[in-house]
């Protein structure tokens, strides 16, 4: 045989095996920050929904075939965030993603699933333009930045009873979309905020605004961000002798919030508002125990990636691997997940949200409070 | 006036910090007329040194505030200083005399580098160090009052000192004499007998040093630290060392002070959310008005 046939018939056998294992496998995109300022989340995602993917194949997978999960790295940026869902798309042929993780990545990559009528289902992104925007293949497992912000102005105004509130955010669609929810509720409780003001991402120093967080005599600091920014900023503002109560959302549900603020002691006291604890859930004891076994600790959003996983597979196989047909199943249908049982409205978000407030205490950890 | 005086501390404590790094990248272009781009990364570098020097004493159980500092100070910045100059000789010194625009290249490679190396080997989680030295001195000023933590009072210190020390070395002892004359003319300073690499190299771990001190200085303050700290931060000193004069060693720190103050007191008086735009714009507008930066001599053209 000479040099061409040979490469031909190499070619010819490349093209046919990976063609085999295409019709093999559902290949599902796990789409997060898995590099970058924020790959702690990514892990967490990753973590979830390859569990649930292991789970689910040892379970003889979806119709008879496996899962097969695909890393999609959007490091938490909107651009790059297009391009991975592109290639998802284009080049691995991917029929459902589980995330994004920053909603400032899920809405634009949402665009592209639906024109290639690929089924998603986000564990983190809480921002209401995700699902407001009226795509019909977009869900997520996790509450809305409103909800969020409605629970976090009511305690503000009926439980601390504060009256010079400042808002804060990262500039981020997370970050502000949230501070913006808890703004707007907090007005129609009738409380002005005395500061409204955002800060850059990425960077230690918050020590002015700080400053002008002293001067406007703020007894609430309300936090719309993540925890990269939130440990040095409650940090300064303790530093500088502010003992404002400091309030933020489900961006700082991460032991890193306490070592990246340097000491316990400067999160005593922080409060978040989250969903009600996922490890909590009596159907997810079991996937509780075998993460803990192997060394996982199922915080932040461990749990809610592996109910995505399970509400991605479980609509697939009612509607025989069509994600098209599975986004419209999803509409009107019940799934059994590891954090209870979940159904959607028409936007394709939870019918229930379950957000409550967390305090953390001196000693690192957070916890429910009883409201 | 309590606030602006405040604002004016932490404008000052922030600038000195800005200096200390701008320093690396205003010798290194003084002397090969090329950014380091890979300087934040240095900086960022120096954090995890500074988080694994104080873990190793707190294992030898050694706990008092002088002993642990000067200990991940030297511990710091010779390690920072090693990594500078293996930085320079695996990816400046191959590249000398080939076009600026292959080094410039090399320096974005060398910070990608060093930013992936560091995320894979250490994680992409957010690490921090524990407070050393709390409290701080109060001064009544009206209503109010302004503070200065003990640490940043120990950051101002350590960086004048630190700025202080590379002043006197640059202009008065013969290795500052070396690497001003490799500076001004490089053919005619190897002639004359000056190891114009070895000057490089020194150049160089000079430069890595400013920064572990002040890797050591900014972890210990604000504790939290990743590997993508060097980012903004180089980004900044960067800045600074535009706007002082790129190339001149006092421009460096005085470009720091000011972007620090212009930072601070834009923030506290009027926006955070403009803050950089404001200190950008600032730079901008120097740089129409003196292109050469502040204290910075207008380049002639050797002939």
């Amino acid at each position: 045989m000479s040099n061409a046939v040979i490469r031909k018939t190499l070619i010819s056998l490349a093209v046919a095996g990976s063609v085999t294992l295409a019709h093999a496998d559902v290949v599902i995109g796990v789409a997060g920050p898995h590099t970058g300022a924020y790959a702690a989340f990514g892990a967490q995602l990753w973590n979830g929904a390859s569990a649930a993917a292991k789970a689910i194949n040892d379970a003889g997978g979806i119709d008879g075939e496996m899962i097969k999960l695909v890393k999609a790295d959007d490091a938490c940026e909107p651009k790059q965030a297009v391009s991975v869902a592109n290639r998802l798309v284009d080049s691995d042929e991917a029929v459902a993603v589980v995330g994004h993780f920053c909603s400032s990545s899920s809405i634009p990559a949402s665009n592209i699933y639906e024109e290639a009528g690929v089924l998603q289902v986000t564990p983190a992104s809480t921002n209401p333009g995700y699902t407001d925007r009226g795509l019909p293949n977009v869900f997520r497992v996790c509450g809305r930045d409103d909800q969020q912000g409605d629970v976090a102005a009511s305690y503000i105004v009926d439980t601390l009873g504060a009256k010079n509130v400042a808002v804060i955010h990262d500039k981020d669609t997370y970050g502000k979309g949230l501070a913006d929810a808890m703004k707007s509720t907090l007005n129609a409780y009738g409380v002005k905020e005395v500061l409204y003001e955002g800060l850059t991402r990425g960077e230690k120093d918050f020590n002015a605004l700080v400053t002008k967080i002293r001067s406007v005599d703020a007894d609430v600091v309300y936090f719309g961000g993540l925890h990269s920014e939130a440990g040095p900023f409650v940090r300064q503002l303790r530093e500088q002798g502010s003992k404002a109560i400091f309030i933020s959302g489900d961006g700082i549900v991460s032991d890193e919030f306490v070592s990246v603020a340097g000491s316990p002691k400067y999160v005593d006291g922080v409060l978040m508002t989250f969903g009600a604890d996922p490890t909590s859930y009596a159907a997810g004891k079991e996937v509780v125990n075998q993460f803990r076994a192997d060394g996982i600790e199922p915080e932040g959003y461990v749990m809610y990636s592996y109910a995505a996983m399970q509400v991605v597979a479980e609509a697939l196989k009612q509607t025989d691997l069509d994600p098209v047909k599975a986004a419209d199943w999803l509409h009107g249908h019940k799934v059994e997940t590891v954090m209870g049982t979940k159904s959607f409205d028409e936007k394709g978000d939870l019918l229930v949200s379950d957000y409550v407030m967390y305090e953390w205490d001196d000693k690192g950890k957070y916890s429910m409070l009883d409201m | 006036m309590d606030i602006i005086l405040q604002q004016l501390v932490n404008g000052l404590s922030l600038g000195s910090v800005y200096g200390l790094i701008a320093i690396g990248y205003t010798m290194v272009y003084g002397i090969i007329g090329m950014i380091n781009f890979a300087h934040g990364d240095v900086y960022m570098v120096s954090a995890y040194v500074t988080a694994i020097a104080i873990a190793m004493l707190s294992f030898f159980g050694i706990e008092s505030f002088p002993v642990v500092i000067l200990g991940t100070l030297i511990f710091t910045i010779f390690v920072t200083g090693v990594y500078g100059w293996v930085i320079e000789r695996v990816a400046y010194r191959p590249l000398r005399g080939s076009s600026r625009l292959s080094i410039l290249i090399s320096a974005i490679g060398m910070s990608l580098i060093l930013q992936n190396y560091v995320q894979i080997s250490q994680g992409a989680k957010q690490q921090g160090v524990p407070t050393l030295l709390s409290g701080a001195i109060r001064f009544d000023v009206g209503d109010g009052f302004v503070q200065l933590t003990y640490m940043k009072l120990f950051i101002l210190c350590a960086s004048f000192i630190g700025m202080g020390v590379l002043t006197y070395i640059i202009q008065k002892t013969k290795l500052g004499r070396m690497c001003r004359a490799t500076q001004q003319d490089p053919k005619m300073a190897s002639i004359l007998g000056i190891d114009t690499d070895k000057i490089i190299s020194t150049v160089f771990v000079i430069g890595a040093t400013m920064a572990a001190l002040a890797g050591v200085l900014v972890t210990l303050d604000y504790g939290g630290f990743d590997f993508y700290v060097g980012f903004i931060i180089g980004i900044k000193a960067f800045t600074a060392a535009v706007l002082g004069g790129i190339g001149s060693l006092p421009g460096a720190m005085l470009g720091g002070i000011i972007l620090g103050l212009s930072e601070a007191l834009f923030a506290g008086l009027i926006s955070s959310d403009y803050k950089d735009v404001f200190s950008f714009s600032l730079l901008v507008i120097i740089l129409i008005f003196r292109p050469s930066g502040l204290l910075g001599k207008p380049e002639v053209e050797k002939v």
